[in-house]
């Protein structure tokens, strides 16, 4: 087990980079603590992958260090690495039982017949396996199939560190939950580091301690799931976590006022001279529909989700969302949207600008 | 529910009855015709009953050719199988030198058979083959047309550069379709090379694999053109193989009755070989459906 340090990491798949367009990964500082079960979220094609398979060793990155611990591992093969990674699609092999196919990463390390043994069939227990303990993998289902990817992945206990891939893209909702539920006590249990890639925020936020948003090439936050929600350091981070995500409405802020549209409204906090593209952003939870002060919209339509009612109005064009609790009342004579102004966040050319004083709590 | 009886669907189904009979059932049947009856020309008949598959049953001419037969098909598929799969494994994934190999490997499949046999024929030849005057050069006592060893030898070979490249090309397919993620894991549970052949490449190839020593097997079971440019059959009988043994005795001695009825067995055998395959081939579907 090892913390993983990336330095000055940056890869791109073409041998000769020009400009940072080229650049699959951008070059990034982090530090991933030992034991921390970390979720890599983003969109497709933000880099996630390509960052796992850096960490793995399955791809070299173009510039930078990757650290285990002390030990410089840029150049150590995956092996070496005694890491274990649990891929998108199933792999298995085929010809193997499901028995040998879970012993493999052990008996290609010459372990003991009896750990392996034990070993193997703590595991199936864990994967709810048992039974199929002595089939051929071939002709499992998908589901089957992937369950025993993850078991192989969780068999070692000296690993440095487990990455999975989106590993339950193929797995059916129900069994989604539960092996969710059964890596989390497995982390409990063995302290490993985990990294699990996804663009699924649902599993994301049950799965981490620490999630890390990645958008373009680019680490935009890591933090809790308290610190995206509360304080997205970048829009992208504001409108992918969250549902609907946040609200983001074009600008200009002085002082603690910002002037929407011709409009102003109070903020929580002052805020010195911005440059470039200001924005500000707030969450669904915190904007109110009312008959009193606001912006003025139309309310496009309402959807009762159940426990709570989404408001979707326009205002000059912007779409503009609203979370309405279950028995607020709402009647056709509000057509106004009022913001919680301490909720307010500003963002200028897309990043959080910090408040003057941090009256908000965290600063960027 | 009550089906409706639809006699109209025959003469749908009228076209390929007539097709078939015109390319198999009738020239069968012909065969079929001669291997019970005997004729002295004229177009004269007489009903011999199963006389010739009697008397080739019990012959050890057809028992020589069918023995050198399997042999034959033995060597020659434990040579290109492994050597097709080695081939595979070693040829560049992708990039100008796997169309490169592609183009190579493809040549001497599209060479026509007489033709092989003739190349093979000069390139073996003491007095002006490169093959065979640098192995007499060399010292070495080679030669093909008056050494049996010699003979099998040349025709191995020959056959071995014809058709290795099909085993090659058709495992190449199969190892191509391996999604990458399976050499990672592989690397990632610390599987050998000869692991990773053994349960990843292997399985994947199974089917290309299977249908590779089908055909390999009936091909090279039913040669002729090939052995009959280089050796004519000989030194004496030892490169007589059943289809060139079957030539002679019905075109050469023009003994129509027994060479219909080793024609039979001949297919008997074939056709027995192919329904093994095709069987082993859909359990291995039907257990990869379970």
């Amino acid at each position: 087990m090892a913390r993983i340090t990336l330095s000055k990491l940056a890869h791109s798949y073409f041998p000769n980079p020009r400009g940072e367009a080229d650049y699959a990964l951008k070059e990034m500082d982090h530090v991933w603590e030992d034991g921390g079960a970390y979720a890599l979220l983003g969109s497709s094609g933000c880099g996630k992958t390509t960052l796992l398979n850096i960490i793995s060793g399955l791809v070299r990155p173009s510039q930078g260090r990757v650290l285990f611990g002390d030990r410089d591992v840029t150049d150590a093969a995956t092996a070496e690495r005694n890491i274990a990674q649990v891929f998108q699609f199933p792999v298995v092999y085929d010809t193997m039982t499901v028995r040998d196919n879970l012993a493999f990463p052990l008996r290609n390390r010459g372990m003991d017949a009896a750990y392996v043994a034990s070993r193997v069939d703590q595991i199936a227990r864990m994967i709810g396996m048992e039974a199929e303990l002595g089939r051929k993998a071939r002709g499992l289902t998908a589901d089957a199939k992937q369950k025993i990817s993850l078991g192989r992945g969780m068999v070692r206990e000296d690993v440095n560190a487990i990455l999975f891939d989106e590993p339950l893209t193929v797995i059916d909702p129900h069994m989604k939950w539960e092996l969710r539920t059964q890596l989390k006590s497995l982390h409990r249990e063995f302290g490993h580091t985990m990294i699990y890639v996804t663009h699924d925020q649902t599993e994301a936020l049950t799965f981490a301690d620490k999630v890390v948003v990645m958008y373009d090439g680019r680490v935009v936050q890591m933090g809790t799931p308290q610190d995206l929600f509360d304080t997205p350091e970048h829009t992208f981070v504001g409108y992918f976590i969250g549902s609907p995500g946040m609200n983001l409405l074009e600008a200009t802020v002085e002082g603690n006022r910002a002037t929407v549209a011709g409009i102003s409204l109070p903020l929580g906090a002052s805020y010195g001279a911005q440059k470039g593209r200001v924005q500000i952003g707030i969450r669904p939870e915190f904007v109110s529909l009312t008959a009193g002060e606001g912006l003025p919209v139309t309310v496009r339509r309402i959807e009762d989700v159940g426990r709570h009612r989404i408001v979707r109005a326009d205002f000059n064009g912007t779409e503009i969302n609203a979370i309405a609790e279950e028995g607020t009342p709402l009647s056709p004579e509000m057509t106004r949207l009022a913001f919680a102004p301490d909720r307010i966040g500003v963002y200028a050319d897309d990043w959080r600008v910090a408040p003057q004083g941090g009256q908000m709590g965290r600063a960027a | 529910m009550d089906k409706t009886v639809n006699q109209k669907a025959w003469f749908l189904i009228l076209p390929v009855l007539v097709l078939v009979a015109f390319s198999a059932v009738v020239p069968l049947m012909t065969v079929v015709n001669y291997s019970v009856q005997d004729t002295f020309g004229d177009n004269e008949f007489f009903w011999a009953g199963l006389e010739w598959f009697e008397e080739m049953l019990g012959s050890d001419r057809l028992w020589n050719a069918l023995g050198r037969q399997v042999l034959f098909s033995a060597i020659i598929l434990a040579i290109e199988v492994p050597l097709g799969i080695f081939i595979a494994l070693n040829m560049p994934k992708k990039g100008v030198w796997a169309s490169v190999c592609l183009v190579l490997m493809s040549l001497p499949l599209l060479i026509p058979f007489n033709v092989v046999g003739t190349i093979w024929q000069i390139f073996g030849r003491v007095d002006i083959g490169l093959l065979g005057h640098t192995l007499a050069a060399l010292g070495l006592d080679y030669n093909y047309t008056n050494d049996a060893f010699d003979a099998w030898a040349t025709i191995i070979v020959m056959d071995v550069w014809h058709w290795t490249s099909l085993i090659a090309l058709l495992c190449y397919a199969g190892l191509q379709s391996i999604p990458q993620a399976y050499y990672q894991a592989a690397k990632i549970d610390q599987a050998s090379r000869w692991k990773t052949f053994r349960y990843i490449e292997l399985p994947k190839m199974q089917g290309v694999l299977l249908i590779a020593v089908l055909l390999r097997f009936m091909d090279s079971f039913m040669i002729y053109t090939e052995p009959f440019v280089v050796t004519g059959g000989g030194p004496g009988n030892a490169t007589t193989f059943l289809s060139i043994d079957l030539v002679k005795m019905a075109i050469g001695q023009f003994d129509l009755g027994p060479a219909a009825a080793f024609s039979i067995m001949y297919f008997l055998v074939i056709l027995l070989v192919s329904w093994v395959f095709y069987t082993v081939m859909t359990n291995l579907d039907k257990e990869e459906a379970r």
